[in-house]
């Protein structure tokens, strides 16, 4: 197909043709097209189906509100649905194919739910899918979801890249139009620092678009002039292809810059940047977009918005049709007639609903007055129009402008709303903007030409003086004002066929008078009800007209009638964007820990714990399964000794003069008086009384101690513990640092672990005496590398935990390995870590999961009463220590080939398993290699005080149901012999 | 957002962790007589002000000071930023 409807003149490139296919045709366009300009000049008017009755529909628009020209754009990964035809930039090779449609875009078979429409009203789902009940989940659904939805996914992984930015500027300007550019020049003399961004890829907005004089050239060689002077200003940044999408508080914009999505390939850059603008003020010079008229069948390819006629003839060198016709209520109507005339274009006639026309004579075209059009006919595409005066024509595109509607959309992102303005029959911008933002040109109301330069440069001078700029009186560009007069002109009424208002969600004037007849009076409910305004063009053809026909249903006005509120974003942003960089791995960022890379050689198993990585076992080549890897670190370290990296553990350094003070007022158990060289196990509550982490912290000196956290706690105890140092007890001398990153700590335990250490810490007395249970001290390790040793055990083994800065971390394992080999000593991971805690009865984050209490574990006793402590008080309520309360057990399958879950609950024999009847349930479970059995630990009502009783552990999740015997939490070594021997 | 940091000047809300109301600074003494009823309030009774309120923010991403900051909760305005010490000492928190 040759470019048939090419006609000269326009902004594109001649010298180079561009090869694109639609539909897998082979067509030709020129750089500087978009796709829609593309199809157009190669005569292709049926673009899509419609969304709901599969309607044969083409291009409307000439800009980002395109309700009906939306395509899947490229092929395999890179395919991408509901791309709009009309801001597609045409690249050489691009591929396009039409959507929503089974069969061929020709011959749609789902076009039968065009036949139907009688039934498919406003409210049809609500009211259809009703019932049977049972039909929703497995029939009613599944249809529903296969026919719903225009484009399709590829289901593969996005293949682009997306990045994040921020910058910074005293003015921003949305909008590179008449005003836009008056206020950049303006800004930009004055010496501020002015971002100027517009979401097409060629700055002027309708300067391009419409023929105009000012200051004697034309419009266009207007714009390039000044594009050159902006450019020329180190000031100015001009970001094309960006869109300003929301405002944000405090001066905020998001503007999405897509940048390489014009050309074929990104060559290995980001598809496109997500900017965070921080502006001191904001200029919205965003325009306006036009909009319909309803009347029948108003909806074939081939009857488009008057303006984008305009613009495909003007900017692209493109002819709508053979034989024009323009349905208008407003003078803008006519100015595009003119414009066609006097590039050849056939323009058949004018029609207008008001009385007088305009002008008085216009060559060629007949001007038929107070007449609207009242039917159309061509089944794909527009043949002929019937008029109310009787008439029909034949043409193959009509032009519709029912008036202008400003871009608003930015002014009210912080719920301002709009007002209604009668003379422009729009709403224009209210006076709650966001703080910082101004709106000129028409997006302000400022609908002619000469208004919306001046608008648009003295506004800019105003922001310019009050930021304290000095502004030499640079000359203001001028123009004439075009005629702007309207007649509000919303729907043609007197016939019983569908008139469109919203074509992309195929709501009809029907639609709306309906559901206000079902009383669906806010303006909101009926966006719901009908979804008027839903979707990718967010209404911006349609709201109005919808507005007006509900006003004109219910007898109110259009002010009473109001709008919905306007959210972000302005036109649609891929949420590839706003995940940026941050996306698969690079989700989160990950922590590894000192013993990483030697781990990794070990080929241990690693699992994610937070953002840390840790080991969580280290397979041996005769291991058939991960429980044999962690029964053997358990019974290795049990027997001889195992080492393990803890140093993902939160560290938390303690100083100042009143540092133990501090704690004592942190921890529920007393601190004050934990000597110099002693670790103390310490509890800590919230302040609601309930149990929050637990750990061990170090007295290295007087004025100095080390505190532990859990790994997962270790971020929000040090905030915890800063609120409390700066807001609670800001006179306390103490000062907090979170080392958490700077020491390497590994936990070595196990009857060996004294005689692994002797061999690598210098000069300590390790005898039981010399550096008993619960002693801690500055050594060094290996002749001389400062250090830190802890007597503490988490395993119940005899054990100690020494750490050295993390730069000797890797160094450090290979010593301790290296020292262990005679006694054989085993790493261990978490797995093993886990079962020797459960074994020994310690509790985690399992059991302290934010709902349990102090008293709940058995550790009541640690709330001193003699202090005032955070969580103390309310710790006490009655309820929270009544004698029903659960307590902590541990407990122990009945037949020893049983397995447990955590998660079951304890239910008495014979009992039903009702929320009644229970009693408890599972926090943690492992298999014991100690025990040679399935042993947890968990919560029972007065547990404490049933050791020994059976119950049932119940798993309706699992489908389980045991038998286990309650214990003491303290199964292994309940005594601790081992660990203070 | 952007917050005055009254030592680091503006920095975005991004940086920071929101907390609540101010009077989560007026803690009890809970060694006083009525020590449980008092906490009861301390904890559980909040206002919800339409407009200006004044709330703790804690630069997590920052120098790590917790702030006050006085916000309209309706526009988002930010009238006055101070650190949560100097407000601390000021309503009698010093020992």
């Amino acid at each position: 197909m040759s470019q048939l409807f090419r006609i000269n003149g326009g902004l594109t490139d001649r010298s180079k043709p561009i090869n694109f296919t639609f539909n897998n045709k082979q067509m030709v366009g020129y750089e500087g097209d978009t796709l829609a300009s593309a199809l157009l000049a190669n005569g292709q008017r049926l673009v899509g189906r419609s969304f709901k009755y599969h309607r044969p529909r083409g291009i409307f628009s000439a800009g980002s509100e395109e309700p009906n020209a939306l395509v899947q754009l490229r092929t395999g990964a890179h395919q991408e649905p509901n791309t709009r035809a009309t801001v597609t930039e045409l690249f050489d090779g691009l591929t396009a194919t039409s959507q929503n449609h089974r069969g061929s875009l020709g011959f749609d078979f789902m076009s039968v739910t065009d036949l139907l429409s009688p039934f498919l009203s406003a409210g049809f789902y609500y009211k259809t899918f009703m019932w049977p009940k049972a039909f929703w989940e497995k029939i009613y659904e599944p249809i529903i979801r296969s026919s719903a939805g225009l484009g399709s996914l590829s289901m593969l992984e996005d293949p682009d890249k997306y990045d994040k930015g921020f910058l910074h500027c005293d003015l921003l300007i949305a909008g590179s139009g008449p005003s836009g550019l008056t206020a950049a020049l303006a800004a930009g003399h004055a010496g501020l620092r002015v971002i100027i961004a517009d979401e097409d890829y060629v700055l002027g907005g309708r300067l391009l678009e419409e023929d105009h004089n000012i200051d004697g050239i034309s419009g266009q060689d207007w714009v390039l002039q000044t594009l050159a002077e902006l450019t020329e200003m180190s000031n100015v940044r001009i970001l094309p292809r960006t869109t300003i999408y929301g405002a944000y508080d405090h001066g905020i914009y998001g503007a999405l810059e897509r940048k390489t999505d014009h050309l074929a390939d990104s060559g290995d850059k980001p598809r496109q940047v997500l900017w965070r603008i921080y502006s001191k003020r904001a200029m919205i010079c965003g325009g306006a977009t036009e909009r319909s008229i309803a009347f029948a069948n108003n909806d074939r390819p081939g009857i488009m918005l008057a303006g984008a006629v305009r613009a495909y003839a003007t900017r692209y060198g493109v002819a709508t049709g053979n034989k024009v016709a323009i349905f208008t209520n407003n003078d803008s109507g006519w100015q595009t007639a003119l414009e066609l005339v006097a590039k050849g274009v056939n323009v058949v006639a004018i029609i207008d609903p008001r009385d007088t026309a305009p002008r008085t004579h216009i060559s060629g075209v007949a001007m038929i007055m107070g007449a609207s059009v009242c039917n159309t006919s061509g089944r794909k595409a527009l043949s002929r129009i019937a008029l109310s005066n009787g008439q029909t024509l034949n043409v193959d595109c009509l032009a519709v402008s029912g008036g202008w509607s400003p871009n608003v959309h930015l002014t009210c992102h912080q719920r301002g709303r709009p007002v209604w303005n009668d003379t422009i029959a729009g709403f224009v911008p209210g006076g709650d903007l966001p703080v910082g933002q101004f709106v000129a040109g028409a997006a302000n109301g400022d609908m002619t030409l000469g208004a919306a330069l001046k608008s648009g440069h003295k506004t800019a001078t105003l922001i310019a003086k009050d930021l304290g700029f000095t502004t030499n009186s640079s000359k203001v560009a001028k123009a004439d004002d075009e005629n702007f007069a309207i007649k509000q002109f919303w729907h043609v009424t007197g016939h019983k066929q569908r008139a469109w208002i919203d074509l992309q969600n195929d709501v009809t004037t029907k639609d709306i008078t309906q559901s206000q007849a079902e009383g669906f009076r806010s303006v909101e409910h009926l966006k719901r009800y009908t979804t008027l305004g839903m979707a990718t063009d967010q209404g911006k053809t349609s709201n109005v007209l919808g507005l007006a026909v509900m006003a004109e249903a219910t007898g109110k006005t259009i002010p009473e009638t109001g709008t919905t509120i306007f959210r972000p974003p302005y036109s649609p942003v891929a949420i590839g964007a706003f995940g940026g960089r941050e996306r698969g791995q690079h989700f989160h960022p990950t922590r590894l820990t000192p013993s990483h890379k030697w781990a990794k050689e070990q080929g241990a198993e690693f699992v994610e714990v937070g953002n840390w990585m840790r080991a969580q076992w280290f397979p041996k080549s005769n291991d058939k399964t991960w429980r044999d890897s962690v029964d053997r670190e358990v019974k290795k370290t049990r027997t001889s000794v195992g080492v393990c990296d803890v140093s993902t553990l939160g560290k938390i350094d303690i100083k100042g003069r009143d540092a133990a003070e501090f704690l004592n007022k942190i921890y529920s158990n007393p601190f004050a008086k934990v000597p110099v060289g002693r670790v103390r196990y310490g509890l800590m509550l919230r302040e609601d009384g309930i149990c929050y982490d637990d750990g061990t912290t170090a007295r290295l000196a007087e004025d100095h101690f080390v505190m532990t956290t859990t790994t997962a706690n270790a971020v929000l105890v040090y905030r915890n513990m800063e609120f409390a140092r700066q807001c609670l007890f800001p006179d306390l001398d103490v000062h907090l640092i979170s080392t958490t990153d700077q020491w390497a700590q590994f936990a070595i335990a196990g009857p060996n672990s004294r005689a692994v250490l002797s061999k690598i810490i210098d000069k300590v007395d390790m005898s039981n005496d010399g550096f008993p249970f619960m002693a801690c001290s500055n050594i060094t390790v290996c002749d001389g590398t400062p250090g830190r040793l802890f007597r503490i055990s988490f395993s119940g083994e005899l054990a100690y935990e020494v750490a050295v800065p993390v730069r000797y971390g890797d160094a450090l394992i290979r010593e301790i390995i290296k020292a262990g080999k005679e006694f054989d000593i085993t790493p261990y991971g978490t797995e093993a870590l886990g079962v020797m805690r459960i074994e020994k009865g310690h509790v985690t984050g399992a059991e302290l999961n934010g709902q349990v209490t102090a008293f709940n574990v058995n550790m009541n006793n640690m709330i001193s009463i003699k202090k005032d402590s955070i969580g103390s008080v309310l710790s006490r309520r009655e309820m929270m220590i009544a004698d029903d309360q659960i307590r902590l057990v541990g407990v122990k399958t009945v037949e020893l080939s049983d397995s447990l879950a955590s998660g079951a609950h304890f239910v008495a024999k014979g009992e039903k398993p009702t929320t009644k009847n229970d009693q408890g349930w599972i926090a943690s479970v492992c298999y014991s290699p100690h025990f040679e059995q399935h042993i947890g630990l968990g919560f029972l009502e007065r547990g404490h005080e049933r050791h020994g009783e059976i119950i049932r552990a119940w798993d309706g999740v699992r489908g389980t149901d045991i038998l286990v015997e309650i214990v003491s939490a303290h199964m292994y070594d309940p005594e601790g012999g081992l660990q203070r021997g | 957002m952007i917050i005055n940091h009254p030592l680091l000047g503006p920095r975005d809300a991004n940086e920071f962790v929101h907390l609540g109301d101010e009077s989560l600074i007026d803690r009890p003494d809970g060694m006083a007589d009525d020590a449980a009823n008092k906490f009861h309030n301390y904890m559980y009774l909040r206002d919800n002000p339409a407009g200006k309120y004044r709330e703790l923010w804690y630069h997590d991403a920052g120098d790590r000071s917790w702030l006050v900051v006085t916000r309209d909760t309706l526009t988002h305005e930010i009238f006055d930023v101070e650190l949560a010490r100097d407000v601390a000492r000021a309503r009698g928190r010093s020992k």
